[in-house]
């Protein structure tokens, strides 16, 4: 927890010097995509060898879904007591 | 839309890949892919503080543009609670993990599996892609009964990027920097909160 936000933080913190290296910014933008290819698709590989998660594969999919469905709409209802509330007035 | 559908194929590669043992899934040692994700966390860090848009959207800053963040994650948090009452076999702490991802699902179901559990990592892969592809579906309706802020909370992370174009579309353009500030703050809350809710006992 405290190695995550560190390591961020170092980023920001980073990123903000570099800010106004636009190849830079380009360069760590597609670092960022690629780490993410690639470490998804190791994630893949250490799924499909094993064979407990690949037998429930859609059991966590349904778990999955639920659990959108249910931050999506938990969220826009908080959303629209937020709207009515602070935002519509100012319009 | 398409950057989550390259996102499953690299993964959806990985998993047929391995499961017919064209490749073996133990190819890279755990140690290096927690290193991989540390160097990750660090890029996105990088790419945050270099964005010059994320400070003129801070310069914007009222006290109300604060609250939206904020309903996004009590919102998802009441949600995945009563999606944990609902369903079997789900602990509070497993709920709240993917939900913290909120459509953030890289660096989410990235932390979840390098620092928990590989299947609840899938979950979250899957829960989080889920919520970008919704909200890029259903944001004007989302708009439409819920109000001009919902569809930048159903987008959670998403809304400073790939939701982004969708949600200034449903909410108007006056929305464009609420959504972005939202985006930026979620962005960088994510794998604080998915650690926190991870290292609880």
């Amino acid at each position: 927890m405290i190695t995550v936000v560190s390591i961020m933080v170092l980023g920001i913190i980073v990123g903000y010097f570099i800010r106004n290296r636009r190849l830079l910014v380009k360069i760590n933008d597609k670092l960022i995509m690629w780490a993410i290819y690639l470490l998804l698709f190791i994630l893949g590989l250490s799924i499909g060898a094993n064979e407990v998660i690949m037998k429930n594969l859609p059991t966590l999919g349904l778990k999955a879904l639920a659990l959108t469905l249910g931050g999506v709409i938990g969220s826009i209802s908080l959303a629209w007591l937020t709207y009515v509330r602070f935002f519509k007035s100012k319009e | 839309m398409k950057g989550s559908l390259i996102i499953l194929g690299f993964f959806t590669a990985g998993l047929l890949l391995s499961f017919y043992k064209i490749i073996p899934g133990d190819l890279i040692k755990e140690e290096y892919s927690s290193y991989a994700l540390y160097f990750l966390m660090f890029l996105v860090g990088v790419g945050v503080g270099a964005d010059a848009k994320a400070f003129q959207a801070l310069k914007g800053f009222n006290l109300c543009i604060l609250l939206v963040p904020f309903t996004t994650i009590l919102g998802t948090a009441i949600g995945v609670t009563i999606v944990y009452l609902i369903i079997p076999d789900l602990s509070l702490k497993d709920a709240q993990a993917v939900g913290s991802g909120y459509g953030y699902y890289s660096l989410s179901s990235i932390i979840i599996t390098e620092t928990y559990s590989k299947s609840l990592g899938v979950v979250a892969l899957l829960a989080n892609v889920m919520r970008e592809i919704i909200t890029l579906l259903a944001a004007p309706l989302i708009a439409l009964y819920f109000g001009k802020i919902a569809p930048i909370c159903s987008g959670g992370a998403t809304s400073m990027d790939t939701t982004l174009p969708i949600i200034t579309k449903a909410s108007g353009k006056e929305y464009a920097i609420v959504s972005l500030f939202h985006g930026i703050v979620l962005t960088i809350l994510v794998p604080i909160i998915v650690s926190l809710i991870l290292s609880l006992g």
